[in-house]
């Protein structure tokens, strides 16, 4: 796509003064690479950073701890019982997934539409991708109790049961939604790495980094003919991914929207999941770029530009999801059914009335002051408005899986339920394997994508002479 | 630049790629068909050491005695039953008294201390099993244990893994005998079990297969 950029860029680009540049000026296709290049290569890693790498380190070994635990003991750990089945574990896997969808976004439908302030973003929102799955995956298969079995109850592999996994249930469907999404989110993400693997192992000076990076990158010699392939994969793996951004988290809303529990039971689940996830995915987007952008001083790449944009995608998102809660109160209401309508006054003035309040502020409220310009541009208060969204879409999850549980029909079986101190431990667990591994990333790759910012660059747009 | 990987790792990459996937592919194809019913991990097969050497096939095989006569409750309990010592010594009171063989038996009925007998079919306690049912509804001893009356020592026949359960459960007509074969360790299936089964099935009032196969018929 970028290949025929030569062309493309034939008729003149409108001038536009007041929009940021997605780079800023004074940049050549040389220091572009060695500003992001020398960040992996040749800087000192900032003080900050092994700091930040030390404690997240600590907070992934309280994930060890939850599970040799959960593993020694079993589930009974967890706070689970009738009627509450399913807890922070599944909460938390939700949260997970719908982070990881910025990366999707981005990567895929910002690319095949041609926005071009995603190629600063993308790299980073992918790994953010692919670290958040794999956070999720912890928790759907140790929920289950027994993971090691879990294999044969989750793929249809030919086992000594005779019986294969119910294809009938979402559940299922999730498996395979998930993991077609973990592969195709790494595919995109490896192969979108290749060209500049290949600029790291030119630029690394130490012959054991050279083979790492040259292993990598399979051989990247940058030829014409190595681009031509390059483009078409990486197109095809974007239209791949396209039906994922809607199709995954969807299917995660069919795990409770098949059921017949009131609160699960709704058709607005599959359209307002998919918003949730985006809106929580570019908030974390932000929540870590902010700080990366400030530590590597990538000013010049991540512009105000992009911070505005990904906020404007977090407000029109957020919209989304506050439209659904409205909704849900609506139909509650509207539906004329007992258990409809006891299902969301119990949200409101229940047990969990607090949560569902606190749910509505930090989602449908708090985002209201991206509106405003100034604040759309302040990279504090938007920062904090990011950490108020990401825990208000964690509420969110709560507020599905768990209200909607602990009232059954009967009254009889009512029940509450409270995690107990093994959950939160794995959700922070989970919490610090991500920050973790997402040091680790900007540490050993280049966390902007080099060459796509160069298709940028007026260095970039030359035309023959004739 | 200088080259940092010799010409050869082209192919040298080429072929780990394949190398790869074929170990994976071949790997966990043998382990998943073969391994897992292997009678390494499921016993089957495998003669269990006892505290006596007690043979089925001496007692069963040679002297001709009925399972009923050790495994009392094998027709109206879930389980069959170990015999007590005392049952060993209506017959070894009399014969073989001196046998050095028997002596854990003879001390055993002298202290009151039952024989520590090892268990050969062990089922995992998440499924539900009941000796009584089988037995009561046309499934007859050696359809699941084999034939005993050949064995010295006593083995597992069979796996106990879900799909041998299931074989039977999905079609039982093709293992149901008439009431008297139920102990007879020479039952063949008749050229006719087809016909046969399915009017024993209706004789029986086995119930569907749907009700046979679902979850909670086994897992209680």
């Amino acid at each position: 796509m970028e290949a025929n950029s030569a062309t493309a860029h034939q008729h003149q680009e409108p001038v536009l003064k007041d929009v940021i540049p997605v780079v800023n000026p004074g940049h050549n296709f040389e220091t572009v690479s060695d500003k992001i290049s020398s960040i992996v290569l040749r800087e000192r890693t900032p003080i900050t950073l092994i700091m930040a790498l030390g404690i997240a380190f600590l907070v992934m070994n309280l994930l060890m701890a939850a599970l040799t635990k959960l593993l020694y003991q079993g589930v009974g750990v967890w706070g689970l019982n009738t009627p509450v089945g399913w807890g922070l574990d599944i909460t938390t896997f939700v949260w997970w997934i719908g982070i990881g969808h910025a990366g999707t976004l981005i990567s895929a439908i910002l690319l095949l539409m041609g926005q071009k302030w995603r190629t600063s973003i993308n790299r980073f929102a992918e790994a953010m991708t692919l670290f958040a799955v794999a956070c999720a995956a912890i928790f759907p298969l140790f929920h289950t109790g027994r993971p090691w079995f879990a294999a044969y109850w989750l793929l249809p592999i030919p086992n000594t049961m005779a019986l294969w996994p119910q294809f009938r249930s979402p559940l299922m469907w999730d498996v395979f939604a998930i993991s077609t999404y973990g592969s195709v989110s790494l595919l995109f993400w490896y192969v979108g790495l290749i060209p500049d693997l290949g600029t790291m192992r030119d630029r690394a000076k130490n012959q054991i980094v050279k083979m790492i990076y040259g292993m990598l990158s399979m051989g990247w010699r940058g030829e014409a003919r190595h681009w031509a392939r390059y483009e078409t994969i990486y197109n095809l793996l974007a239209g791949l991914a396209t039906p994922l951004v809607v199709s995954v988290h969807t299917i995660v809303s069919f795990d409770f929207a098949v059921s017949v529990i009131p609160g699960w039971h709704t058709t607005i689940f599959p359209p307002y999941f998919v918003a949730g996830a985006i809106f929580s995915g570019f908030a974390m987007v932000l929540t870590l770029l902010l700080p990366a952008r400030y530590l590597f001083n990538l000013h010049d790449f991540v512009t105000m530009r992009h911070i505005e944009n990904m906020a404007k995608v977090m407000l029109v998102t957020g919209l989304m999801v506050f439209y659904g809660y409205n909704m849900e109160a609506f139909f509650g209401w509207y539906c004329g059914n007992e258990y409809e309508f006891y299902m969301i006054y119990n949200r409101m003035t229940g047990p969990y009335w607090w949560v569902y309040w606190l749910l509505i502020f930090c989602n449908g409220v708090a985002p209201q002051v991206l509106w405003i310009k100034k604040v759309r541009q302040n990279v504090y208060i938007l920062w904090g408005i990011t950490i108020i969204v990401n825990i208000g879409m964690w509420f969110e999850r709560f507020i599905i899986v768990v209200t909607s549980l602990h009232r059954d029909f009967m009254p009889s079986v009512w029940g509450m339920y409270a995690p107990t101190i093994w959950e939160w431990m794995l959700y922070a667990g989970t919490i610090g394997m991500f920050i973790f591994l997402m040091i680790l990333f900007v540490r050993a790759l280049p966390m902007i994508p080099m060459f796509e910012i160069k298709t940028l660059l007026p260095q970039s747009k030359v035309r023959h002479k004739e | 630049m200088a080259q940092i990987f010799p010409k050869n790792f082209n192919n040298l990459a080429k072929i780990s790629i394949i190398v790869t996937a074929l170990v994976v592919a071949i790997g966990g194809g043998v382990f998943n068909l073969i391994v897992i019913r292997s009678s390494y991990l499921t016993q089957a097969q495998v003669a269990i050491e006892q505290p006596i050497q007690f043979s089925h096939k001496h007692h069963v095989g040679g002297l001709g005695l009925d399972c009923r006569y050790c495994h009392t409750s094998v027709e109206d309990s879930a389980f069959a039953g170990i015999p007590p010592t005392r049952t060993c010594m209506n017959c070894h009171s009399q014969v073989w008294v001196t046998s050095p063989m028997l002596e854990p038996v003879r001390s055993s009925f002298e202290t009151g201390k039952g024989l520590t007998w090892q268990r050969v079919h062990n089922l995992a306690d998440f499924a539900y099993f009941n000796h009584s049912i089988h037995v009561n509804k046309g499934v007859g001893c050696s359809s699941c244990h084999g034939k005993v009356d050949q064995m010295p020592l006593m083995w597992k026949e069979n796996t106990l893994q879900m799909e041998w359960c299931l074989q039977c459960h999905r079609n039982p007509e093709k293992v149901l005998r008439p009431k008297e074969e139920i102990f007879n360790m020479e039952w063949e299936p008749p050229a006719d079990q087809e016909v046969k089964g399915r009017e024993l099935a209706k004789q029986y009032n086995i119930p569907s297969k749907e009700l046979l196969t679902s979850c909670s018929t086994c897992h209680r």
